[in-house]
């Protein structure tokens, strides 16, 4: 599995852990997932089970079990690589402690699986503040990775994360929420994939081209800034949208928008709708195909630091199954999550179809996404 | 400053602003509909975390998606 897949799977840690508000603990809820990727010659499914329970009335614990079960014959793969399965294994401890209006919570996840191994530790502070109308929330997260290569048991190169991350929440009318966020995430080490390959012109290669390891910078820092708003509409629904910056030392800048919708039915059916936008210019060391080998200190032909552009629907239901409450649980909730991605790549070609070298039709792919999951609060 | 010292000095500066006195111009029983699960940002973490990270595997960007807080303080 990639680097960037585990390496973002860590520094999500936080996010179970973020606060909704700085004067209360977490809801006291379990939550039973299975999730299944299929897009582009990549299948990836398994299950995700999040448990949180308060200790007393100051302390909350959060414990997380994840499973990506990855099947691959993606686009990389089937073009310089042989398909191959894996699976790769998360687990993660929270806990949360609240004085007044000040939450403080700090966690540690590991991420296992044959060829890469994650630890990461986490610690975020909220304040509630101006009358509660803001919530202010500064976070921290510390990630020590170690990239093995499957048939090389000499093979290891080591990972240094760091994030830091400033939150506001703030309430604007007695219907409207304001989120802003701002992230720098900051990598030393090991970089690029183990396996992949970049291509090159070489006219002794009967296809005209010829292909070379990947070699990527052993520093990488990004910055990222996000709006939300969430709008409480007379008819009890909510509007959200949202809008993301983001820019990197290796050159790649992002724009990400989306909006929704949010409907509640009558008989205890929610619905979700939203529409998703995303693009990206490439890396200053990206290229399709480079002009000889050696050509560039460093060099990548990874898709995800290509320019592209994706667009993404999503469809949600969720059912309330215990409305007014059963026993000890006070409400449960059944929920299907439907997504439907298409991505499209500006300057990573598809090498499957038989063309002169760099003549090659652009690479294409829609993915679909499924999540099943039920909820309970206790 | 040391890194920690920051740490520590921005974390008294929060707590002072909660403790300050200040007339909220939304008042707290007027947050209902700021309540309601509704209004959350990420109202399943477990699924806004799935989701997520199936972005950011295929992206370039990365950060900034949790949910800012999201808080009403209108428990």
């Amino acid at each position: 599995m990639s680097a960037r897949v585990v390496a973002t799977a860590a520094l999500l840690v936080t996010l179970l852990a973020w606060p909704v508000f700085a004067g209360v603990l977490p809801e006291e809820r379990a939550d039973i997932l299975y999730h299944s990727y299929d897009g582009g010659g990549v299948q990836i499914s398994g299950p995700s089970l999040l448990v949180r329970k308060s200790a007393g009335k100051d302390f909350s614990l959060a414990a997380n079990y994840y499973v990506d079960s990855v099947s691959s014959a993606s686009i990389d793969v089937v073009t310089s690589a042989s398909p191959y399965k894996e699976e790769r294994t998360q687990e993660s401890l929270d806990a949360t402690y609240l004085h007044g209006k000040t939450l403080m919570s700090m966690g540690y996840m590991t991420s296992v699986e044959n060829d890469y191994e994650a630890k990461t530790a986490h610690f975020t502070v909220s304040q509630d503040m101006f009358g509660d109308l803001t919530t202010v929330t500064l976070g921290y997260s510390r990630g020590w990775d170690v990239v093995g290569r499957t048939g090389d048991p000499e093979f290891s190169e080591d990972t240094d994360r760091r994030s830091y991350s400033m939150g506001v929440s703030q309430i604007i009318t007695k219907n409207m929420l304001l989120g802003l966020e701002f992230e720098s995430i900051t990598d030393e080490g090991f970089l690029n994939n183990p396996y992949r390959s970049v291509r090159y012109l070489d006219p002794q290669s009967a296809q005209g081209y010829s292909y070379e390891p990947e070699l990527y910078p052993h520093t990488h820092t990004s910055g990222a800034f996000a709006a939300r708003t969430r709008y409480y509409l007379p008819w009890r629904a909510a509007l959200s949208a949202q809008y993301r910056y983001y820019n990197d030392t290796w050159d790649v800048t992002a724009h990400t928008g989306e909006v929704g919708y949010t409907h509640p039915l009558k008989n205890g059916i929610l619905l979700d709708f939203s529409y998703r936008y995303y693009t990206q210019t490439q890396a200053d060391f990206y290229s399709d195909l480079f002009p000889r080998a050696e050509a560039f200190n460093f060099r990548a032909r990874d898709k995800e630091l290509s320019a592209f552009s994706s667009q993404a629907l999503h469809v949600g239901a969720t059912y309330d199954i215990a409305r007014g409450g059963w026993k000890f649980i006070e409400k449960g909730t059944v929920n299907l999550y439907l997504d439907h991605m298409m991505f499209q790549y500006d300057n990573f070609r598809d090498l499957t179809q038989p063309a002169a070298p760099g003549e090659e039709p652009l690479y294409h792919f829609d993915a679909n996404v499924l999540q099943f999951f039920v909820s309970f609060w206790y | 400053m040391r890194r920690a010292s920051w740490l520590w000095l921005a974390i008294g500066a929060l707590q002072l602003c909660g403790c300050a006195s200040f007339q909220p111009w939304v008042k707290p029983y007027e947050r209902d509909k700021l309540a309601d699960p509704i209004m959350a940002f990420e109202r399943d973490p477990v699924s806004a975390a799935y989701t997520d990270h199936v972005y950011e595997a295929r992206e370039g960007a990365r950060g900034a998606i949790g949910s800012a807080g999201g808080g009403c303080g209108c428990n």
